[in-house]
């Protein structure tokens, strides 16, 4: 529980840094620290799979990517956003707000719950990918493929 | 309870220590190397007292105390903390990899066994590559936060030079992940163990030769040294990500390189070349192919396992050195070339053969 906590703090902490830091690299460095305080979050949660994934996928290659993106573009600050966009922003950060308080106030799975022996490792999780959610997984990587695609037409009509 | 913790954190300290130790000594491994093969002498100016016959302790005491009474410089606009952090971001991952990696089976003293591994993740192989993808940090927030153009373009190399091998290389560990049907480090050494037509030895560099080429390759270039050096770039962009750092934190990087060449090899050595497997040698003595056994006591086996471990990671880190000096450096686009065009393909290639084999030979 106290290892919870001190982990909930450092991810508020980051995740607020990532809002109110004005140089775009210091903002996406506590966005990386936050994913990997996340990751280390799922691993007390009994799903180390997902937490390596986290830092794998997320901190590892998909922030590396917006770094480098910033690194090429080098904006050196943050234009400000017209107030139409911090409306929109906050009404769908109070909706998400709302959903997971729902969440909370009424749990589907009781916390005292017992975790079956193969939670979360590999073989559980292809299980679940390969057979009850495989068409949400091939959907979604034929958006990938199409993202993919997409990027190469644009890269070749510059040519 | 006391006791395990006590066990894992004397294992967790002794491979950093031997990480580490190897790290600096391959800086002098590295120097002696290349004087070697451009037929100098090499670092032979450190002497104690007049005293310059024991070159590899004079040159790992002297090159630490030079480094680190240097001053440490920070460009006037570069950012202080980010400049101070790059530096601890690219030690760390190489040191902490170094924990998945088994130097050794099972030891049992006084009724309690040790498992010679620092920790014993179900899902090691995943741990590793997500510790690999985290060292593109250091270089990247170095190149930035040194406000010098010459760093910047190494970084930017760097971050997609590293983005690049990291997919070659994770593709060929799938192929021998399939054949062991395991992601832990430690059942996979365990598999190697067995034996074909009953004296061959199943390593992973028998089963799937290929992949260990493209890994061996990939591991290479994701140490970011010759022939794949295009961050650091000597002769184009003065020392890349660095070049803007001096004293101890360069020591940090020069550190933070070597050990991932110690990282490599054992990587190399646990995955494709049986970790701390010798042949024929069970738990109990060695069983020849010829009939004849050699019984031996159980703390034998053990030494004579992390000896194997440690002499299979030494001869790669050897092969990583003479390497580096022996071939010439790729050029940005040839390096981009050879792992989109060439390694990406043949990755992909083994697998689909692997998985094709595998469905072949075991029906469902």
């Amino acid at each position: 529980m106290i290892v919870f906590f001190i982990l909930a703090f450092l991810t508020l902490l980051f995740s607020l840094l990532v809002v109110t830091q004005r140089n775009v690299v210091h903002s996406a460095m506590a966005l990386a620290a936050t994913l990997f305080v996340m990751a280390v979050l799922f691993l007390t949660l009994d799903a180390p799979m997902l937490g390596v994934l986290q830092i794998l996928v997320y901190a590892g290659a998909i922030m590396i990517l917006i770094l480098f993106v910033i690194m090429l573009l080098n904006p050196l600050s943050i234009e400000a956003r017209p107030a139409a966009w911090w409306m929109l922003g906050s009404l769908g950060a109070a909706a998400l707000c709302l959903q997971l308080a729902a969440l909370v106030h009424r749990p589907a799975v009781s916390a005292e719950a017992a975790v079956p022996a193969s939670f979360g490792g590999p073989e559980s999780i292809a299980q679940s990918l390969f057979t009850d959610f495989a068409l949400p997984f091939g959907l979604a990587s034929v958006l990938l493929l199409v993202a993919i695609i997409g990027a190469v037409a644009l890269a070749q009509r510059q040519r | 309870m006391i006791v395990d913790l006590a066990i894992v954190a004397v294992k967790a300290f002794l491979v950093l220590f031997m990480v580490l130790n190897l790290a600096g000594i391959l800086g002098w491994v590295e120097r002696k190397g290349s004087a070697l093969i451009q037929d100098r002498i090499g670092a032979n100016r450190a002497s104690i007292f007049g005293f310059a016959g024991m070159g590899l302790v004079n040159t790992l005491i002297a090159d630490p105390i030079k480094m680190l009474t240097k001053e440490d410089f920070i460009p006037a606009h570069g950012d202080r903390l980010m400049h101070t952090l790059a530096p601890c971001l690219a030690l760390f991952p190489a040191l902490v990899t170094f924990a998945v990696i088994p130097f050794g089976d099972v030891l049992v003293v006084g009724g309690r066994e040790i498992n010679l591994q620092v920790a014993n993740l179900n899902i090691g192989i995943l741990y590793i590559f997500a510790m690999a993808s985290l060292s593109v940090y250091g270089i990247v927030i170095g190149a930035w936060a040194s406000n010098n153009k010459f760093s910047l373009l190494g970084g930017v190399r760097g971050a997609a030079q590293m983005v690049s091998y990291e997919i070659a290389m994770g593709l060929s560990v799938i192929g021998i992940v399939i054949v062991y049907g395991t992601l832990e480090p430690q059942a996979m050494v365990r598999a190697q163990g067995e034996l074909f037509w009953g004296w061959l030895p199943a390593w992973g560099v028998v089963r799937q030769p290929l992949a260990f080429l493209l890994f061996f390759t990939a591991a290479v270039a994701e140490t970011k040294r010759l022939p794949f050096d295009a961050p650091e770039g000597e002769s184009e962009i003065v020392a890349g990500y660095h070049v803007e750092y001096s004293g101890g934190k360069f020591l940090m990087f020069f550190a933070g390189e070597f050990a991932e060449v110690v990282t490599a090899a054992g990587l190399v050595t646990t995955l494709f070349f049986g970790g701390w497997q010798v042949p024929y040698l069970l738990r109990d003595g060695f069983y020849f192919p010829w009939g004849s056994v050699v019984s031996l006591a159980p703390l034998t086996v053990t030494i004579l396992q992390v000896a194997a471990f440690t002499v299979k990671v030494l001869f790669f880190c050897w092969l990583q050195i003479i390497l580096r000096w022996t071939l010439p450096r790729f050029r940005y686009d040839q390096i981009m070339r050879l792992g989109w065009k060439m390694l990406l393909p043949a990755a992909l290639v083994n697998l689909f053969l692997t998985a094709a084999w595998i469905v072949v030979r075991r029906p469902v």
